[in-house]
């Protein structure tokens, strides 16, 4: 199957005229208008508002899949059209309004779990429980993590359509000078928090005939050891003697991806990374083949990951200045990046030629992690 | 720099689920139980009622020792909630059981912590229902 067209809204720090829903469907009317698709050809919606979506649409009856997240959103979708019970599938979601009590942070990032909860946890300490291992049994440095952040955030810095557009250049050196939020997470090494809607139009492969710019998906698959931010996030933990370790989540679904695919780590372009913390991506990096373990951090700081690099990773600045709209948008909006790399309609940063996109979701301190590979030429 | 203490009363706490009450009820006498498979042993991460090795429906709460080792921490400066008391340090703790159990550190300097760093509970209120297990860096010969 085929992406036949994607879309993001306008994306801010506040839309005050928009709820989640509401800024879902601009996502999903532009992701249609894109692919060149009307409406009432839909006969399938995926994402946590899809039975209000294909009421509003007028898409009844049609098949519904409540995902939240991107990936798994989209696996969803691409499911329903290999099993044929669909041939255009609309994937939209959004984040308004959820956001506004300020003085505590995202709702999305503190779940209440009993075991956690009276320990002050959120994502940032979550995160940051994994990134200790690593540092402490690699040498992995916050100079490395910073680089990270600096790279994605000026990455954001030059995008125009980036809510924090025009707040950098940044330095590794101004990331470590940032204050500190969760050790080793300076503000500047976390992701930022906005409003906005996004959308992704699913075809069959009779259907992308007719689009104008097909992309393919070439694989794609998840990695889960159990629910996000309800236990202590151990790199080591191994729910069987013969499983990988936690903080190895999402290498399973890379070999998987890559398998189905035909193709490895050397073979992609541009990886559009999640990146809900600097270190985040160093892991990535390495359960995901691009680099040995131990050596994401001197991947980074060898500007492995800047544009004009080897990998050029979340080009338009990721969660961390590009948007962060709650939990479903902002893991679309990795594969809409990768959709316009592969185009070559990126006005900042387009990586020349790119063939093969590689896109992640999650990460080790929330225990999921997701892979998807898009291409230009049909598999 | 300042001690980490543990946090004041009225943080954001835990709510006891049907599973985890025998856990609570233990932290209000002060003392820290750990979760075991009757079949095979298996120790869990988190509360359970299915051995994730053996599959067998009989965990039993044992009694931990109440010491253990510094596995990972943080020291957080932004609270999730403005109800929290910064620094603080939530910290992997790895029992002598060879049980992970989420915590926080208290009663040293956040500069004091590290890999291996032998710890012993704590425990302090969080509300009038509620007793927390913190660890504090073990004693001369406590825990060894």
């Amino acid at each position: 199957m085929a992406i036949a067209g994607v879309h993001n809204t306008d994306q801010a720090r506040a839309l005050p005229d928009h709820d989640s829903t509401s800024i879902a469907l601009v996502g999903a009317l532009g992701a249609l208008a894109d692919a060149g698709i009307t409406p009432h050809e839909v006969d399938g919606v995926v994402g946590t508002d899809c039975a209000q979506i294909a009421l509003e649409l007028g898409l009844g009856p049609c098949a519904r899949r409540p995902t939240s997240l991107g990936i798994p959103a989209l696996l969803d979708a691409a499911s329903l059209i290999i099993t044929g019970q669909c041939n255009v599938v609309l994937v939209a979601a959004g984040g308004a309004g959820i956001h506004v009590d300020r003085a505590s942070t995202a709702p999305w990032t503190r779940p209440a779990n009993e075991l956690v909860v009276g320990y002050g946890l959120f994502t940032a300490a979550e995160f940051a429980l994994m990134a200790r291992r690593h540092m402490l049994t690699y040498g992995t440095t916050p100079e490395q993590l910073a680089t990270v952040a600096a790279t994605i955030r000026t990455n954001g810095h030059m995008n125009p359509d980036a809510v924090y557009h025009g707040r950098g250049p940044f330095t590794p050196e101004d990331i470590l000078a940032s204050r500190m939020i969760a050790e080793p997470f300076h503000l500047l090494d976390c992701a930022t928090t906005s409003e906005g809607g996004c959308a992704v139009v699913l075809v069959t492969s009779e259907r992308a005939g007719g689009c104008r710019e097909p992309l393919w998906i070439l694989g794609g698959a998840s990695d889960s050891f159990g629910p996000a931010y309800t236990v202590a996030p151990v790199w080591d933990f191994q729910p069987r003697t013969d499983s990988l370790p936690a903080g190895l989540v999402g290498a399973r679904a890379a070999d998987m991806a890559f398998a189905m695919a035909g193709l490895g780590p050397a073979d992609v372009d541009v990886a559009e990374l999640y990146d809900p913390f600097s270190f985040e991506i160093i892991r990535q990096l390495e359960a995901f083949g691009f680099c040995e373990p131990g050596e994401g951090g001197p991947f980074v700081e060898d500007g492995n990951i800047a544009p004009g690099g080897v990998l050029p990773v979340t080009t338009d600045g990721g969660t961390m200045s590009f948007s962060h709209p709650g939990i479903n948008a902002q893991q679309l909006q990795r594969v809409i990046r990768a959709a316009e790399q592969l185009r070559g309609s990126c006005v900042t940063n387009q990586v020349d030629g790119a063939e093969v996109a590689l896109c992640s979701n999650g990460g080790a301190g929330a225990l999921f992690c997701d892979v998807l590979m898009l291409g230009r030429e049909r598999p | 720099m300042s001690i980490l203490l543990p946090q004041p009363v009225g943080i954001p706490a835990p709510r006891p689920s049907l599973h985890s009450e025998a856990y609570w009820d233990g932290c209000r006498r002060h003392q820290l139980l750990y979760q075991r498979c009757a079949e095979c042993g298996y120790r869990g991460l988190g509360a359970f009622t299915v051995c994730a090795q053996c599959h067998a429906t009989s965990p039993v709460w044992e009694a931990s020792t109440g010491t253990g080792s510094l596995y990972s921490w943080t020291v957080v400066w932004r609270p999730p909630d403005p109800s929290f008391r910064v620094p603080y340090a939530p910290a992997v703790v790895r029992l002598d059981e060879g049980v992970w159990m989420m915590s926080a550190i208290i009663g040293c300097e956040p500069e004091k912590l590290h890999d291996g760093l032998r710890l012993a509970v704590e425990f302090h209120p969080a509300n009038g229902e509620i007793t927390l297990p913190y660890f504090a860096p073990a004693r001369d010969g406590a825990g060894q």
